[in-house]
């Protein structure tokens, strides 16, 4: 009688199976649901978009209007600033940041992973304090000291990108170099013993063995700079409130924020600022997965 | 990439001599925490500096527009837990709102990002394709997830018409399922006349049982919000931690007769412990921190406070009150509240480390 | 490494996405004089005559001598004219169109005024001028962008930096504003709400006064006494008011009220939860209420409050001259407390403008709301709507008034001046409130082009008694203004008056009025 018993066991398994799949497409749903919402609404027309019991359904006529009221803005019904300068100015701050902080990060996980020092793992620590550290707490100091710099240097600080891009720097440093401390923490110290047998000196040791290396850290790091900055709100709301200068998410409060901006254009707003972040994941999220797992996020 | 490693390691050839390396090591070792520097003495101020300087203002009586350093003590803190003053109450259920959040958030994460880890785990096809849609989150500013949310959280009502979600509810039949969402005023607490409460009265903690020390179910609307964001990214860390298990040593427990369930529970779930602690970590300090999300989604003053945390209520303080002082105070308990947390964590992954 | 190629893809990918070409709004046009015709100055000729001869009026001269002034810095053929009354044979001058002219003289300020001067020679103000306000969108964005256009006609080589944030009555901007001027970054004006607000921004350190523009713009002429006083702050004025603006109407749905049967509007609290009533027996929502951004539960109770005592009694509030204690307060929190119940359950969800977007759609039909919200009814094409003064507050006008202030670290104060002198003109005003949806600061504003209600605001403004508002800044210093909010933010849902009045005054005696 093995026969039927294995024909009623093939069939269980593809109920479970498919008990998985629709857990899974579930969840899925609701993953999407807000992408749903701002898709639906940032293709309407404003007097579409007012119809508050259609919210769920699509638009009956693709349009692109919101995109442009949301990017350039408009003088004329429905009034508003757009996003474009804060688009440019987030471009402009998220680019050096991000790069700066990774190479910091990158030269100081190398030193506290390879040249442990006494005191090193103190000071790792006491590092590792500022990726916890409730930016509330440091807020008012942070700005005066940005007010005031350029009495006592001339550079100017408060209110300009190179300002902003220093403090995500500074504050930048405790994660970057956390991922890549522990990055390089699990590569064998005898391969790098080896070199410096060979002649390799403290530089040519992190630039030809490290560095080659590092590829799965730098992307984990690039990816995780480059979406807090971008996302950042509380540093540029505070330390850069001219339009000049303010990143993009203060120019999506000023049009999510206000009253008159039909919804329309505001959800056609957040999907503007979420698209480069967004398109970093789906291009590069494979990549920061095999980060996490290569082990880089383990602290 | 391991033999990569081996091979370097490989054409070790011992012959240099042990002087210069030395000397050269000393020269190195120099450089190397040159290096250094400049990130620790950036951080030093930026970060320890500023905090005994926020811990100053705290003290002193700097509560208008104009800088005033009078020392007053601790009366800026005592303000927010004694006094019955609006900023207690406000402060009192601040803290409340904090807890509740931190332990439905980081409780909510861990367990839909280690489901989803474990079922993405058994071979799904379109692995990529669900990771990728339940990661994405991650990548969006909490100011649009508030935007976005806000909007299908709106209840709307009978006479002007459902909105959002609880329009959805309707139109599927499912009426009871409506919710307030974060205009919900309902605070959930030990009503003293209750057999547990009259204990709590009897045993001298009849204070325990008042709404300071209740759920505010508004908060809920947070908390599907920022689980929304954040238990994807749980679930990646889970998948990471999954697969650094060796396949043999599942193989090997279920050669010893394990069922699946075993496997979990006695393997997987034991060898997850550490990365388990990383999560609460990470997550919770993300709870304690939460700003941008409830700035955007409802200022915090929806329902009389039910959704204002300490972040926002030190932001409001401190520049639309122009109190700066008595922002500080509020940010020094933050930082406890995140210290008492993380310091632990910290010190214990150090010996860890040591070992 | 080769991996690497996505980060510079999606750089790439970023930047060219930004360049798409969606489509350009138009850009605010310059409004520059053109020359429709050029005229060669023969013996005998004067402006007079030819201003005479080319639009009919012996006085247009001064567009074509602005015109030929223009011209005469890109081509050295036109000449340039210092004096009006002498011109030379053989001058090549530029005559504008006859509608331009009329353009530029409505604008023109008079040869004597700094405005007037760089108008005439198109030379003086150069640079930047920083202008910062929460107008980011709909009719008070459309009215700013009118004054810019009108500032740029006058200074065309200026450049306008518009350095709006946006938030409800300003949450935003004036905590941001303040840690800017704090940190020497300072616009070169900004909004500021007439009244206490200016306490926030330390007035003669990181703002200085504005009397010089009151003095040579006669401005103490031509505002009433009532708005100057509350202008006037430490013996000085810190800004020049656009625009007046009143928080306690009552708005109703005139077709949902003929639908339950209500014949009047309501003018006492009886008549209105009367009316209330019959709204909710009809199957109407009766009050339609936001909450969202935390001033409008504030502003409604605050016109209660002034409704429930007389105006000077309210004044007296936010002076020490009325306690706090007083029953009257008691009693408007009783009242405000049964208006909640009245409400949109949801009202947390809706800012102020969703909830008179109820009233436009007919499902809810009265709203407390300050009178920006007839510019919503006017920009949604909606006219069967009522007004009336908050029950009980008849003959008391609780008002706000948007200024724009100056700096001490201005950093084009120049362009600042021009500016105010502008922002106090009457042209200015005319234009600015109509889009705005509130009336002119100024008393000799021709309201005749404005809609019904915001002419009868105006002649309300000149009778009623005029107090502060404190949830729009102008009653109370920031940390009291919070208090008050804050206090009220509480009582929507605690409901505890006993409590809520104590807290409101020890609201007060936090300020420095003791009880």
């Amino acid at each position: 009688m093995a026969a039927p018993f294995k024909s009623s066991a093939a069939p269980r398994w593809r109920w479970t199976r498919l008990l998985l799949y629709a857990f899974l497409l579930l969840f899925a749903i609701w993953y999407l649901t807000p992408v749903y919402i701002i898709l639906m609404a940032s293709f309407k027309s404003q007097a579409e978009a007012m119809q508050m019991q259609n919210m769920w359904l699509p638009p009956h006529i693709l349009g692109f209007k919101s995109f442009q009221i949301a990017w350039f803005g408009s003088t004329e019904p429905p009034a508003t600033l757009g996003l474009e300068q804060g688009f440019w100015n987030s471009v402009m701050l998220v680019i050096p940041a991000t790069l700066i902080s990774t190479f910091i990060g990158s030269i100081n996980g190398y030193v506290l992973a390879k040249w442990k020092f006494r005191g090193a793992d103190l000071i790792f620590t006491l590092m590792l304090f500022g990726m916890f550290l409730p930016y509330q707490s440091i807020l008012i100091p942070l700005v005066m000291t940005y007010q005031n710099f350029a009495k006592f240097t001339g550079i100017q600080l408060f209110s300009t990108i190179p300002g902003l891009v220093v403090a995500h720097v500074i504050y930048g440093i405790p994660i970057c170099t956390l991922i890549f401390r522990n990055y390089y923490a699990q590569l064998p110290t005898e391969m790098i013993e080896a070199a410096r047998i060979d002649g390799a000196n403290f530089f040519s040791v992190y630039r030809r063995i490290l560095l080659p290396l590092s590829q799965p850290a730098f992307v984990v790091v690039v990816i995780w700079q480059f979406t807090s900055i971008w996302n950042d709100f509380l540093f540029g709301v505070t330390l850069a409130n001219t339009p000049k200068v303010y990143p993009i998410t203060v120019s999506l409060n000023n049009i999510a924020g206000s009253f008159h901006v039909p919804y329309n254009v505001q959800m056609a707003a957040a999907l503007l600022t979420a698209l480069p972040p967004l398109l970093l994941y789906i291009f590069l999220g494979r990549y920061f997965i095999r980060g996490l797992m290569a082990g880089s996020l383990k602290g | 990439m391991s033999s990569t490693f081996e091979s370097a390691a490989g054409v070790a050839v011992v012959n240099m001599p042990k002087k210069r390396w030395w000397r050269r090591q000393n020269w190195e070792r120099i450089v190397s925490i040159l290096i250094l520097m400049p990130s620790i003495i950036a951080l030093a101020i930026f970060i320890y500096a500023f905090i005994g300087w926020t811990g100053f203002i705290s003290l002193t009586a700097w509560n208008s527009s104009v800088p005033d350093f009078t020392f007053v003590g601790l009366k800026n803190y005592a303000r927010l837990f004694v006094g019955g003053s609006t900023d207690m109450i406000r402060f009192h259920y601040d803290i409340r709102n904090e807890v509740g959040f931190l332990i439905l958030f980081v409780g909510g994460c861990i367990i839909i990002g280690f489901l989803l880890a474990t079922l993405l785990d058994r071979k799904i096809r379109g692995e990529s394709i669900f990771r990728s849609i339940f990661l994405f989150p991650m990548a969006i500013s909490f100011i649009v997830t508030g935007v976005a949310w806000r909007w299908i959280l709106t209840p709307g009502t009978q006479e002007t018409g459902w909105v959002g979600i609880n329009l959805l509810l309707t139109n599927l039949g499912l009426d009871h399922l409506r919710s307030a969402w974060f205009t919900d005023p309902t605070v959930l607490y030990i009503q003293p006349t209750t057999p547990l409460g009259q204990f709590l009265g009897s045993i001298g903690l009849g204070a325990l049982a008042a709404p300071d020390f209740g759920y505010a179910v508004a908060m809920t609307s947070i908390v599907i919000a920022a689980g929304w964001q954040m238990s994807g990214y749980t679930m990646a860390l889970y998948l990471a931690g999954i697969r650094s298990i060796p396949d043999e040593l599942r193989e090997a427990a279920r050669i010893d007769g394990a069922s699946e369930w075993g496997v979990y529970r006695y393997i997987i779930i034991p060898l997850l412990r550490p990365v388990t602690l990383t999560v609460v970590v990470i997550l919770a300090h993300i709870a304690l921190k939460i700003f941008d999300l409830v700035y955007s989604m409802t200022g915090g003053v929806s329902a009389g406070f039910a959704t204002d945390v300490p972040a926002l209520n030190m932001w409001k303080t401190t520049f639309d009150g122009t109190q700066f002082a008595q922002g500080a105070s509020i940010a020094i308990i933050l930082l406890l509240m995140v210290g008492v947390l993380i310091v632990p964590y910290l010190v214990w992954q150090t010996r860890q480390e040591a070992q | 490494m080769a991996k690497f190629k996505w980060i510079y893809a999606f750089v790439a990918l970023a930047m060219l996405l930004a360049l798409l070409p969606i489509g350009s709004v138009n850009a605010a046009p310059t409004n520059a004089l053109a020359c429709a015709k050029t005229y060669t100055v023969s013996a005998g000729d004067t402006l007079s005559a030819i201003s005479d001869k080319e639009y009919g009026d012996i006085k247009a001269y001064w567009p074509i001598m602005a015109g030929t002034n223009l011209m005469n810095k890109e081509d050295a053929s036109f000449a340039r004219v210092e004096n009006p009354d002498s011109i030379e044979v053989g001058w090549k001058l530029c005559i504008p169109s006859a509608d331009d002219a009329k353009a530029f003289l409505a604008q023109f300020p008079g040869p004597n005024t700094p405005a007037g001067v760089s108008m005439l020679f198109g030379k003086g103000a150069k640079g930047q001028l920083i202008v910062a306000s929460w107008w980011t969108n709909g009719g008070e964005f459309a009215g700013l962008n009118e004054m810019f256009k009108m500032f740029k006609q006058q200074n065309p080589d200026v450049e306008i930096v518009n350095a709006a944030i946006a938030g409800g009555a300003g949450t935003n901007f004036k905590g941001q504003l303040l840690s800017q001027l704090l940190g020497g970054v300072a616009p070169d004006t900004f909004q500021l709400h007439a009244g206490w607000e200016a306490d926030t921004y330390d007035p003669g350190t990181l703002i200085v006064n504005v009397d010089d523009v009151y003095k040579r713009n006669n401005l103490e002429a031509v505002f009433p006494p009532t708005l100057l006083k509350m202008l006037k702050f430490k013996d000085h004025y810190w800004g020049v008011p656009v625009n007046i603006h009143r928080s306690n109407v009552l708005w109703y749905n005139k077709a949902l009220f003929e639908k339950a049967g209500i014949t009047a509007a309501p003018a006492t609290w009886d008549e209105f939860f009367a009316a209330a009533d019959k709204l909710k027996a009809a199957g109407i929502q009766p009050v339609a209420l936001g909450g969202k951004d935390g001033f409008e539960l504030q502003h409604t109770f605050e016109g209660i409050l002034a409704g429930s005592m007389t105006a000077d009694e309210y004044a007296g509030l936010w002076t020490g001259a009325t306690s706090w204690k007083s029953p009257k307060v008691a009693q408007a929190l009783e009242t405000f407390k049964k208006y909640l119940t009245y409400a949109n359950a949801d009202h947390d969800a809706l800012t102020w403008a969703a909830a008179t977007q109820l009233l436009i759609d007919g499902k809810a039909a009265m709203n407390i709301m300050g009178d920006w919200a007839n510019g919503q009814f006017v920009a949604a094409n909606f006219t069967n709507y009522g007004w009336e003064p908050v029950p009980g507050s008849k003959g008391t006008y609780v008002a706000l008034s948007d200024s724009f202030a100056l700096p001490a670290k201005a950093p084009n104060p120049d362009n600042a001046n021009l500016w105010l002198d502008l922002a106090g003109s009457r042209p200015a005003q005319e234009a600015f409130n109509k889009l705005k949806g509130s009336i002119c600061a100024r008393t000799d504003c021709d309201y005749s082009t404005y809609n019904a209600y915001l002419q009868s605001a105006a002649k309300d403004w000149q009778v009623d008694s005029i107090v502060p508002s404190v949830t729009h800044g102008a009653a109370a210093k920031p940390s009291w203004a919070k208090a008050y909010t804050d206090a009220i933010t509480l009582f929507g849902t605690s409901g505890d008056v006993a409590a809520t009045q104590a807290a409101l005054a020890q609201a007060a005696a936090d300020a420095g009025y003791p009880q």
